[in-house]
C-alpha cells in the first residue's frame, strides 16, 4: 500500500513541482464540481483503529456497514481491506443469525 | 499446547419466560460443568427487540455464557437448548482460534513498535505532505 502511494505521487512530478502538484491535488477535493470524478481515499477503518477481532455482538459497529436494504456493504464502497471485510462479513453473518442484525428490510 | 477450547453462546429466551432466566442459565451451567467443561463467563445481555420476528416474538431476552471445554459438552448444551422451547434460538461460536490470532497480532504489532520508534511506511505516509510543505516555505 504504502509504496503503492509513493510512486502515485512521485508520478505527479520530481522536486519542486511536486509540491504544488500535491496542493492542487488536495484543494479542489472539497470544491470541485462535476468536472472530474472525485476520488475519496479508501482506507480501512478497522487497520487504523488496529482492530484485530470484530464481535458479532456488537451491533453498534455493525450497523454502520448494513445501508438500509440490510445487505452487507460492499468493500469498494466502504474502503476495507479484504481482511478485515472477511471478518465483518463473518460477524454481520453471525448477528443475523441470532436475530441481531436483520438479514432485510423492506 | 492447550487444547481446550473456548465457546461463546448466545441464546435467546423467550420474552414471556422471563422469570425463568436465571433457573434456565443455572440449569445449563450444571449441564456444562457435568460434561466437564467451565464456565467463564455468564452475562444477561437483557431484553432486546429482535431484528425479526422467530415463532412471532418480536423480543427476547439474550444471555451470553462463555464456556471453555472439549466440546463435548457443546453438543449436549445445544441439544438441550434446542429441546427447550423456551429457548428460541442460540448460537456458538468457537473463539479460542480467532483469539489467539489477534493475540498474535497484537503481539507482532507491539514488537514491531519497539524496534523501530519511527517505522518507515505509516509514518511517511502521514509525514509526507507536511514536510513537502515545510521545504517549500524553506526555499
Amino acid at each position: 500500500m504504502a509504496t503503492n502511494y509513493e510512486d502515485r505521487v512521485r508520478g505527479g512530478g520530481g522536486g519542486g513541482g511536486y509540491d504544488s502538484d500535491d496542493d492542487q491535488d488536495r484543494r479542489p477535493m472539497g470544491g470541485r464540481g462535476p468536472g472530474r470524478r472525485m476520488h475519496r481515499r479508501r482506507v480501512c477503518r478497522f487497520c487504523i483503529d488496529k482492530v484485530d477481532l470484530i464481535d458479532f455482538k456488537d451491533v453498534r459497529l455493525l450497523l454502520n456497514y448494513l445501508p438500509e436494504r440490510g445487505k452487507i456493504l460492499p468493500r469498494r464502497i466502504s474502503g476495507n481491506c479484504a481482511t478485515h471485510q472477511r471478518m465483518l462479513a463473518e460477524a454481520i453473518k453471525r448477528a443475523r443469525n441470532i436475530a441481531l442484525l436483520p438479514y432485510t428490510t423492506d | 499446547m492447550n487444547n481446550k477450547r473456548q465457546y461463546e453462546v448466545v441464546f435467546i429466551v423467550d420474552p414471556t419466560a422471563d422469570e425463568e432466566v436465571p433457573k434456565l442459565t443455572d440449569s445449563f451451567t450444571q449441564i456444562v460443568t457435568d460434561q466437564g467443561g467451565t464456565i467463564t463467563k455468564s452475562e444477561v445481555m437483557g431484553k432486546r427487540n429482535l431484528a425479526y420476528e422467530i415463532l412471532h416474538h418480536k423480543d427476547g431476552t439474550f444471555v451470553l455464557l462463555e464456556i471453555e471445554g472439549t466440546g463435548k459438552e457443546i453438543a449436549e448444551l445445544e441439544r438441550r437448548m434446542r429441546v427447550n422451547d423456551r429457548v428460541l434460538r442460540y448460537l456458538t461460536v468457537r473463539v479460542d482460534e480467532d483469539r489467539r490470532r489477534a493475540d498474535k497480532l497484537k503481539d507482532r504489532r507491539a514488537r514491531k513498535a519497539a524496534k523501530r520508534p519511527a517505522p518507515g511506511g505509516g509514518s511517511a505516509r502521514r509525514g509526507g505532505p507536511a514536510m513537502e510543505f515545510s521545504d517549500s516555505a524553506g526555499e
